[in-house]
């Protein structure tokens, strides 16, 4: 089992960034789900939104290029790629839930087997709002939770979440630094298990019903 | 017509207990200046409509702080403790709305459309107390039009007939809230003579904007 957090985190976004393809249009949420960017294949051409309005986000700039105009959704200095595109927010969110947006990245607080994803808020504790990721998992193509596997030892995938739900049954694939799972009809699936790891060590640190594939394959990380 | 004012003469219509909506996303492309001169004038009971609640000491953040809001419609309060200290007191109503529903709601207030469909919420609490209308076999939530007194928009280049472009980012919000105003108030950053601005290029056309002011750079 990988211990460091560092590379917990590594492990987590360098496979999220293998699930992309070229020509998807990505939303990547804030957080974690941002360095999946520092990892996408050069080979491929993919285009990130901003939800605040823009799709062709590129890197942090430096200090020096900083423009007032242009920040990402987290409020953090961004810049644009040749080909980007400015607009509204409610052009912004038609894109989101008009099924042009191929793929969303995002963490979460709880996920459950029935693909029910509860990440804005905790009751009489932290209650930020959802922002647009009520919108992101209702109305991307590809729903992708990135997460740590547990917090502070605690399951975070469950049978049903107990936290308010982000939106039901939406989730498509989580990735964690133990493995991937895959939401399918017949339940959540461990497809792939990560290095240093075994199966036994997922199953205690899951308590949602874990089907576990056929022909598992260790992640590629 | 002269839609070009001072601040003090488009204040004389802030009046307490107005619905105020406010252009920017997380302060970006906001009206700093009119915020400013709305702290100063000391406008009391605000139901605020905008994207978040901005920060502290940037947006309406500031209003927030000062205690001149009594209800605020938004999609993200967590960049202001402020928000969630006053909406954990009881002092202030927040009314958390998922951002794509909020922008729609406003596009509707604005084109005279009695609501919008969305599938976002179904499932969670946002659906409570709401009409849930089948369409072709999906669930859909009514969601209702929101207009508001007073939008309060930030233009990057504005003419003096109030045609109006945003720069970049910038966008977000204010081309929505201008529609869906019964005042809207453009704070111009740059203001330029009449046809400086390509009819291509403008955003928020003239007819929208009842009057200018000057922001600040």
């Amino acid at each position: 089992m990988i211990q460091d957090k560092d590379r917990k985190r590594e492990i987590i976004v360098k496979r999220v960034a293998q699930e992309l393809k070229d020509g998807d249009l990505v939303n990547l949420g804030i957080g974690m789900p941002t360095l999946v960017a520092n990892y996408i294949p050069q080979d491929i051409d993919i285009m990130l939104q901003s939800e605040n309005g823009f799709v062709g986000l590129g890197p942090a700039p430096d200090e020096c290029d900083i423009d007032c105009d242009i920040v990402n959704a987290g409020s953090q200095p961004a810049s644009i790629v040749p080909g980007a595109a400015f607009f509204d927010s409610a052009t912004s969110f038609g894109i989101i839930r008009g099924g042009h947006l191929d793929v969303t990245v995002l963490g979460a607080l709880q996920v459950d087997q029935e693909g029910n994803l509860a990440n804005w808020m905790i009751p009489g504790k932290m209650v930020p709002g959802m922002g647009g990721a009520m919108d992101l998992v209702v109305g991307a193509k590809r729903v992708i939770i990135a997460m740590e596997h547990t917090a502070k030892g605690a399951p975070k995938i469950l049978k049903k979440c107990t936290l308010p739900l982000t939106a039901a049954g939406q989730v498509d694939l989580i990735v964690t630094e133990m493995g991937v799972i895959e939401k399918t009809a017949k339940g959540l699936v461990l497809t792939e298990i990560a290095p240093e790891t075994t199966v036994e060590e997922v199953l205690s640190a899951t308590e949602a019903d874990l089907i576990i594939a056929d022909n598992l394959k260790v992640m590629d990380v | 017509m002269n839609k070009i004012k001072t601040i003090e003469e488009a204040l004389e219509h802030i009046k307490d207990g107005m619905t105020i909506s406010v252009g920017g996303f997380l302060a970006c492309g906001t009206p700093e200046r009119l915020i400013d001169a709305i702290i100063e004038k000391g406008v009391k009971d605000i139901t605020l409509i905008c994207n978040d609640t901005g920060f502290p000491e940037r947006g309406v953040g500031k209003w927030v702080v000062k205690g001149m809001v009594k209800k605020v419609i938004a999609s993200h309060v967590g960049t202001n403790p402020e928000t969630g200290r006053l909406m954990n007191t009881g002092e202030m109503e927040v009314l958390l709305v998922p951002q794509g529903t909020l922008a729609e709601q406003v596009r509707a207030g604005g084109s005279g459309l009695g609501g919008i469909l969305t599938p976002t919420g179904i499932g969670t609490v946002i659906e409570e107390g709401k009409q849930k209308i089948n369409v072709n076999g999906k669930d859909f939530l009514l969601e209702l039009p929101l207009r508001a007194d007073v939008a309060l928009v930030k233009g990057s280049i504005v003419d003096k007939k109030g045609n109006v472009y945003y720069k970049k980012a910038t966008k977000n919000f204010n081309p929505l809230i201008a529609t869906a105003a019964d005042l809207v108030i453009v704070e111009a950053e740059e203001l330029v003579e009449v046809g400086e601005i390509d009819p291509s290029d403008v955003m928020t056309p003239s007819i929208f904007v009842n009057m200018i002011v000057e922001g600040r750079k």
